[in-house]
């Protein structure tokens, strides 16, 4: 049953492996959003050749599951640490999704603002930049807050290439201390005072954004 | 890679198990969740405040505590307490649980935007609760469940390699001997993600059907 010595034992480590997720759902999150967006303006803004493959690989890459896609990573690109890959690997296959995101935030902003560009004949960069791309803003924050609370709670995965991130140092901790009820119940515990109130966060300002 | 044809093709009832597996742990982990799903968010809706609140926490804490811990949980933890669940049970379970917390939100969201006005036409007419909802507000948010549900039910699928972790079987499993046998590391992989790729596309095509059905019988735009 539960031990209170071996959860005071484990906490420092599973701590020490909150740090871990923390730094790599960061790192992967500015890898996606800024790879999301230019997904997101080749498929909308590029020439016919470049967006159909753009679109059919991004589709691929969302449709198939991280799991795999880090296992195929880790053994076929040699020479990049455990969590670089991971990061990337788990900054590709976000940006897939949050490029759906940016092109339903672009889409959204009204036709109206386009003519009245191109009444102006504002310059094409102008535009996006100072035109367009504000505006899908206020649109996708909310989505983008929920898919950085998600991947949050997928890092876990960078586990099966060796990153020592919190699940792994709570497996370890578990099979070393014979103490898995204590170490899986302290990182589920971590996790959820974590990503509930971020959740309750963007909640609020999505209403606030609604007006 | 000479070698991986043959080898491959003697592979191929083992692959055929673990696919049958994946598939196995889809359909009933979306099962549960399809149950919990409903479930939970017709309760969420309930006039009682102590409901909504336990509704509330239940969702919460499935949707907060991320999927991989959940499954590790049922396997590793669960066991010291003297409760020991075959691992594709244990699969199921976490599966359906947190997708069913997930699902439960576009169940919830659906029912919430039918029209007031709908329920209002329907109390005039006479109807009771379980009819009421039944015949006029279901039928409605359907239409605006599929979806989402989709987007779910594609996320479940992609999630089932993760039973490979906890010694399930599976068709990521099998992959992955075919993988040590052979030393085929690309084309192996190659070929999982293929597949899981396949199953994605059918998936999808058979919730468009079913949202062109359930809009169809509305007499909306969309529906055939």
């Amino acid at each position: 049953m539960w031990d209170g010595e071996a959860a005071r034992a484990a906490l420092p480590t599973v701590l020490e492996g909150f740090g871990v997720t923390l730094v790599a759902t960061v790192l992967a999150f500015a890898v996606a959003m800024v790879m999301g967006l230019v997904l997101a303006l080749a498929q909308r803004g590029g020439p016919a050749w470049l967006a159909l493959p753009v679109r059919g690989a991004a589709g691929f890459v969302r449709s198939t599951p991280l799991l795999v896609q880090l296992f195929a990573a880790w053994v076929l690109i040699p020479g990049l640490d455990a969590p670089t890959l991971g990061v990337l690997v788990l900054g590709v296959h976000y940006a897939t999704y949050l490029s759906e995101v940016y092109r339903t935030g672009i889409d959204a902003v009204p036709k109206g603002q386009w003519e009245a560009c191109t009444a102006l004949s504002l310059p094409r960069r102008r535009v996006w930049r100072a035109v367009v791309l504000p505006q899908a803003v206020r649109n996708v924050l909310p989505p983008l807050g929920n898919y950085a609370v998600s991947m949050f709670k997928e890092t876990p995965l960078l586990s099966v290439i060796t990153v020592h991130e919190m699940v792994h140092e709570a497996n370890t901790f578990g099979s070393t201390h014979f103490a898995y009820l204590e170490s899986f119940t302290l990182a589920a515990a971590v996790f959820l005072l974590a990503s509930w109130p971020t959740s309750v966060l963007i909640r609020r300002l999505e209403a606030r954004l609604a007006h | 890679m000479a070698e991986f044809l043959p080898e491959l093709r003697r592979a191929v009832p083992r692959l055929g198990e673990g696919l049958l597996t994946t598939v196995e742990a889809t359909v009933l982990g979306a099962a549960l969740a399809l149950l919990l799903a409903y479930t939970l968010g017709l309760l969420s809706r309930s006039a009682r405040l102590p409901v909504r609140g336990a509704v509330r926490v239940v969702v919460e804490f499935f949707r907060g505590t991320s999927l991989y811990v959940q499954l590790f949980w049922l396997f590793f933890a669960l066991p010291m307490v003297g409760f020991r669940l075959e691992p594709l049970v244990c699969g199921v379970l976490a599966l359906g649980l947190n997708f069913g917390a997930y699902g439960s939100e576009v169940v919830r969201g659906a029912v919430t935007a039918v029209p007031r006005a709908q329920t209002e036409a329907a109390i005039a007419l006479g109807m009771g609760p379980v009819l009421r909802l039944r015949r006029v507000v279901l039928p409605q948010a359907h239409a605006l469940m599929v979806a989402p549900f989709k987007n779910l039910l594609v996320q479940l699928l992609k999630a089932t390699p993760l039973l490979s972790l906890v010694t399930v079987p599976d068709l990521t499993f099998q992959i992955d001997q075919l993988r040590s046998s052979t030393g085929a590391t690309a084309a192996s992989y190659l070929l999982l993600l293929g597949l899981y790729f396949g199953m994605a596309v059918v998936l999808s095509l058979l919730m468009n059907a079913l949202e062109r059905a359930a809009k169809a019988r509305l007499g909306q735009e969309g529906g055939t």
